[in-house]
């Protein structure tokens, strides 16, 4: 395996298909060719990648699977690749979901498929390519070119509002980078390199730091996205195609989970301790004023977007508790479980809130229509659709057995040695989260037939049934045996505990 | 052994699943006996388990089965433990979970989701026994949650009735309440212990009495108590006490055999059984016994009122449980945890029983719940009749019966027991005695004696249930009058529970009592001499055949005379009323605002859009100087120089 640059493969073989997909044409011989061609690929990337997996060493908190090329020499910036324990899950996720969006969208694209399929293999690309960067530079190209094909998808088939979507969504997420890109720049300056493991090391004062912190939290904010920078997301996702909220939801909000503990946490140790009360604050307020925001919700799209942001809240929250409990100095138990828990949640999620969106898409599929009461008793006409729904509307509300539980139990849990008023307030997702969803499942699944629409529905087919059960699966397995999944990252996580514990003053 | 334990949970299980996914494929028959084949396994094994414990001194099992995950030097593992109060909840569980089976075939026999609800009810009885045979607070929490979920199912399991609908959420709903408290409990003790492990916090319990944790600035709480009362606030949800009951009655919305499964025998009783269970940490707090004791007590008493005035035959089977649980609770309070899970054996079985023969009773009536459209079934139901005056008497604890036994030992521990409230509790669970013959007979009178109110369609059709409904109520009679004799002296008085519960006073309530026991004949003869308990239950019984078979106009007159206190027992004491106008109302009130005024009035509408809006109108502005004409420009670029030069010549 020593010879074979897995990682690069995995990088730059979806982007090749994609090219390969555009250049057989939109005849309708080579719209069939290229769906093939996008599912065959988006699958040989997931069993490529699960080569990673098996061949990823646990044991060590180092960077594995590394590439690394002289690439712009004048600024001495590298193509640097590789992968450790908190990058190697979110790859996973990322190609786990291409192919299942890849058939999400099988028979439903009917405008310019072979670009929409093309789309989603750049996008895959790229976002593998954002995870594995080790180079600043090489991230910050990544983490920009990846917004040109969710633009795309978003403004092209998108719903009525698409391009006010679109345009909000471009907008949000570029101011927030382009401070990222200052951040990058100026430590570039001090570093002399732009590889991130020397960001890590580099020396900074408090006043440097707090700069530093700020322009990166914008970049990353908006991505998660954390209360207020998060009205972007319910706009964009009402107007995405199913496969782009899916994408959106289950991957790309990773991105700024992401960004935290690979920029923010390790670079700025002391002014993330300094502001931790304020990054909590602002946590919690997206779990639960944004939890109320989503009761009110009468559009399915809008609910579950508002429900993603109150559940990336639980990653920031154990992100940033992790300060409080050092500073209370009861031991680093409770840092390593909040911290592990943010992470758990950012799969976790990806899988539930992707599962719902499609779940979202079959039922639009069908009726055309995203409003909560234009549905009612769909479990008459659609049983095997209302038990994947209920199933995965409890694993968003948090049921032990499912992923959704792991992440939350373990960021409770942790905040709890911070004080008991967070865990308090953080538990509150419990009522309020199952109050949200179970009430969306009773108004959609349960009830007598709502309308002719709904009486006429068929149950999902063999298509739409092997998509959500596979996430099904995932979900549950994750949620039994969570442990493959918190071994990978056991070292890493570790490693970067002890990190962000030693001041750099 | 650790085979035949795995067995015992993955036989449920694994007919849940197989019937679940291939439901159209086994058909009816196939379902119903896949299910029982999987249950009949577990209560056999059960069995099995329990002869070993009991009879052959197998030692406590306590081992992991698997790592489910690992941070730090914390790990989480899923295992088992299994000592005497393990075995013996496992057999009643499965037992009941058995007979519920049977009864189904009859009840739900024209029901179109037939093999969905033979799924459901297996995997209730998988989640149950998870719970019980836990050996640590990862795998409690998911055993409590997932019976709360299969209780959710199974409560909407007729989807399309709106009521059962909203009942199921509510139920949900409300036990979420509970479990937030419970899963706060948890981080405390993980965050004081540093374990997961039942046996690992036990040993630390002592130390952990004395440390405190600052819950206000200035104030310092103990810890275990601050733990066992958030851990009670989960039993209060699972186990519905006030003011966290009011799921229970709604849960009547499901089919019958759940209502005697989940909401009597089995699930409601997890908080009981939890409570039992972390004796060694409730020990140590006196304030967290006060707690359990007083709101225990206030249950049993008050809900036993709201059965009175109850016209649905399963309601007031449902109250009746609550006020029950009421009883087993107040037991746990006074530190008398060996009578509380005497009581919820005996009570597994005979309001099982009570339930099954109701449902009996509104099968053959075709889907009729109010008694007032009853009466006189006596004669058309001779088995429902007599298995159902089993069920009564077992409940009001009439001498000899299984419920008299522990009812009787409950309300004599609570008289000795020393914790704060204990007086107030003792005239509760007293004066309960009479509230529960009252309310038992008059349902048993108005249902199967005095006038016949019968639906005259339904009369044509009337005759007792086929055997798969009447062999199941029979297999509960024979323990609701039997099991009481057997069981009193080994397990409540003897030392079966010695090796599970742990009682801090020596000797212990129970042990007080146990000192006068000199068998269950004696027993009985000493409450007929000394307590009043027994004429509580006669003066109850003699008040319902007063007013409900002799002078069935007095409580019309009462209800008028006493309007108001009638009005609030029929309000329930205005919980729902407080819970959906003043909670639910405001909460969906609190989250429209701040959707529409938070996120889109200032965020979206001032910041984001008004920061466009403004850029569009500086750029509108900008543009008029860009007006494109060369003597503008010109003019401009005079007054520059003008500007550069004056300031070159002033600043020199």
């Amino acid at each position: 395996m020593a010879n074979i640059p897995t990682l690069s493969i995995l990088i730059w073989f979806p982007i090749a298909a994609g090219i390969l997909i555009l250049a057989l044409g939109s005849t309708e011989k080579g719209v069939r060719l290229g769906k093939i061609v996008a599912l065959v690929a988006s699958t040989a990337t997931f069993i490529l990648s699960l080569q990673l997996y098996s061949g990823f060493d646990i044991d060590t908190s180092n960077m594995q699977f590394i590439e690394r090329f002289q690439w712009i020499t004048h600024f001495n910036a590298y193509y640097h690749v590789g992968l450790d324990g908190i990058s190697l899950p979110l790859v996973l996720l990322t190609t786990f979901l291409t192919p299942l969006v890849v058939i999400a969208g099988w028979e439903v694209i009917e405008l310019r498929p072979s670009q929409y399929f093309a789309a989603f293999l750049f996008l895959e690309g790229m976002m593998i390519g954002v995870f594995s960067s080790l180079d600043g530079l090489l991230f910050y190209v990544f983490w920009e070119a990846m917004l040109i094909p969710m633009f795309i998808i978003i403004g092209v088939w998108g719903g009525e509002r698409r391009i006010y979507a679109t345009v909000k969504f471009f907008l949000y997420t570029f101011l927030g980078s382009v401070f990222m890109l200052v951040a990058l720049i100026y430590m570039y300056l001090q570093a002399g390199t732009y590889e991130i493991t020397s960001f890590h090391e580099l020396p900074l004062n408090m006043r440097e730091q707090t700069l530093i912190f700020f322009a990166l939290l914008l970049a990353f904010a908006v991505k998660v996205p954390m209360w207020p920078v998060h009205t972007w997301l319910p706009d964009a996702h009402v107007e995405a195609p199913t496969g782009g909220s899916v994408m959106l939801a289950a991957v790309l909000l990773k991105m700024g989970g992401y960004g935290f503990v690979r920029f923010s946490l390790p670079i700025t140790p002391d002014a993330s301790q300094y502001f931790a009360g304020l990054m909590i604050s602002l946590s919690l307020i997206a779990i639960i004023y944004i939890s109320f925001v989503a009761l009110a919700q009468q559009d399915m799209k809008k609910l579950i977007a508002y429900s993603s942001i109150a559940h990336m809240g639980f990653v920031t929250l154990g992100f940033f508790v992790v300060f409080v409990i050092a500073e209370n100095a009861m031991g680093g138990e409770g840092a390593r479980l909040a911290l592990q828990g943010g992470m758990v949640q950012m799969i976790s999620h990806g899988l539930i809130s992707g599962a719902l969106f499609l779940c979202v898409g079959v039922m639009y599929d069908r009726l055309h229509s995203r409003q909560i009461d234009a549905y009612g008793g769909l479990a008459n006409t659609m049983p095997k659709f209302a038990a994947l729904m209920v199933f995965f509307a409890l694993a968003n509300a948090g049921l032990p057995g499912t992923s959704g539980f792991v992440g939350e139990f373990l960021v409770i849990l942790g905040s709890f040695q911070a004080s008991i008023w967070l865990a308090f307030l953080a538990a509150t997702i419990l009522i309020l989260g199952a109050a949200y969803t179970l009430w969306l499942v009773k108004r959609v699944v349960f009830g007598e037939v709502g309308n002719e629409g709904v009486a006429s529905l068929q149950d999902i087919g063999p298509r739409e049934y092997f998509m959500l059960v596979v996430l099904a699966i995932a979900v549950l397995f994750l949620g039994v045996w969570p442990a493959p999944l918190m071994d990978l990252m056991e070292q890493t996580l570790g490693h970067l505990l002890e990190h962000v514990s030693q001041s750099k003053l | 052994m650790e085979g035949i334990y795995l067995a015992i949970v993955l036989a449920p299980l694994i007919a849940a699943i197989t019937v679940g996914l291939f439901g159209n494929q086994v058909g009816r028959a196939g379902a119903h006996w896949i299910t029982i084949l999987g249950v009949g396994i577990s209560f056999a094994l059960s069995l099995f388990v329990l002869k070993g414990i009991v009879f052959d001194g197998v030692p406590v099992f306590n081992e992991t089965i698997y790592r489910w995950a690992t941070v730090g030097d914390l790990s989480m593992e899923i295992g088992f433990l299994i000592d005497h109060l393990t075995a013996l909840m496992i057999a009643v569980v499965t037992f009941v979970s058995l007979t519920v089976h049977i009864y189904t075939i009859g009840y739900m026999h024209d029901d179109d989701g037939y093999q969905r609800f033979f799924s459901y009810i297996s995997l209730f009885t998988f989640a149950m026994l998870m719970l019980v045979m836990s050996n640590n607070f990862l795998q409690l929490f998911f055993g409590w949650e997932a019976v709360g979920v299969v209780s959710y199912l199974l409560i909407g399991f007729w989807f399309k009735r709106e009521t059962a609908i909203f009942a199921n959420m509510k139920a949900f709903l409300v036990n979420r309440v509970g479990d937030f408290g419970f899963l706060l409990g948890i981080a405390t003790i993980l965050m004081f212990t540093g374990s997961l492990d039942y046996y690992q916090v036990f040993a630390l319990a002592g130390n952990l009495s004395e440390e405190t944790i600052q819950i206000f600035p200035g104030t310092e709480w103990s810890v275990l108590s601050l733990a066992c009362i958030c851990l009670f606030v989960g039993a209060m949800g699972k186990s519905a006490q006030m003011p966290l009951h009011v799921w229970l009655p709604d849960s009547m919305e499901g089919p019958t055999p759940i209502s005697a499964l989940i909401h009597a025998a089995t699930m409601v009783t997890a908080g009981i059984f939890m409570v039992a269970r972390m004796s060694p940490l409730f020990e140590y707090s006196q304030t967290a016994l006060s707690v359990v004791l007083v709101i225990g007590a206030t249950t049993a008493i008050f809900t036993g009122l709201l059965g009175i005035v109850q016209q649905d035959i399963k309601r007031v089977v449902a109250y009746s449980t609550l006020s029950q649980l009421g009883y087993m609770t107040v037991a746990l309070g006074a530190s008398a945890y060996a009578a509380s899970i005497f009581h919820l054996m005996t009570h597994a079985f005979f309001k099982a029983l009570l339930f099954l023969a109701a449902g009996s009773v509104i099968i053959a009536l075709h889907h009729e719940q109010d008694i007032r459209k009853m009466g006189g079934l006596k004669k058309y139901m001779p088995i429902t009749y007599w298995t159902a005056l089993i069920g009564t008497l077992a409940l009001v604890g009439f001498p000899g019966f299984s419920g008299f036994f522990s009812k009787d030992a409950l309300i004599e521990v609570v008289h000795l027991s020393t914790t704060p409230g204990a007086h107030y509790a003792y005239w509760c669970v007293l004066l309960g005695v009479f509230v529960t013959a009252l309310y038992s007979f008059r349902m048993f009178f108005i249902v199967f004696h005095g006038e016949e109110r019968i639906d005259p369609h339904a009369k044509k059709t009337l005759k007792e249930s086929p055997a798969v409904i009447t062999v199941p109520l029979i297999m509960l009679a024979v323990p609701s009058v039997l099991i009481g004799w057997f069981t009193i002296g080994p397990v409540l008085f003897g030392e079966f529970f010695n090796d599970s519960i742990f009682v801090l006073q020596d000797p212990g309530v129970v042990a007080q009592l146990g000192q006068e026991f000199h068998g269950p004949l004696t027993f009985i003869a000493h409450a007929a001499t000394s307590s009043v308990t027994l004429y509580m239950v006669l003066a109850g019984a003699l008040t319902a055949w007063f007013l409900y078979l002799k002078r069935p106009d007095l409580p019309g007159r009462f209800r008028e005379r006493f309007a108001l206190f009638y009005k609030v027992l029929d309000n329930k004491y205005y919980f729902d009323w407080f819970n959906e106008i003043v909670i639910s109302k405001n909460i969906r009130l609190l989250a429209s605002l701040f959707w529409r005024i938070g996120d889109e009035v200032l965020i979206d509408g001032i910041v984001v859009n008004g920061t466009a809006q403004t850029i569009r109108l500086f750029s509108r502005l900008i543009r008029t100087l860009q007006s494109g004409y060369l003597y503008h420009y010109a003019f401009a670029m005079i007054i520059g120089l003008a500007v550069i030069l004056g300031w070159l010549v002033f600043s020199y």
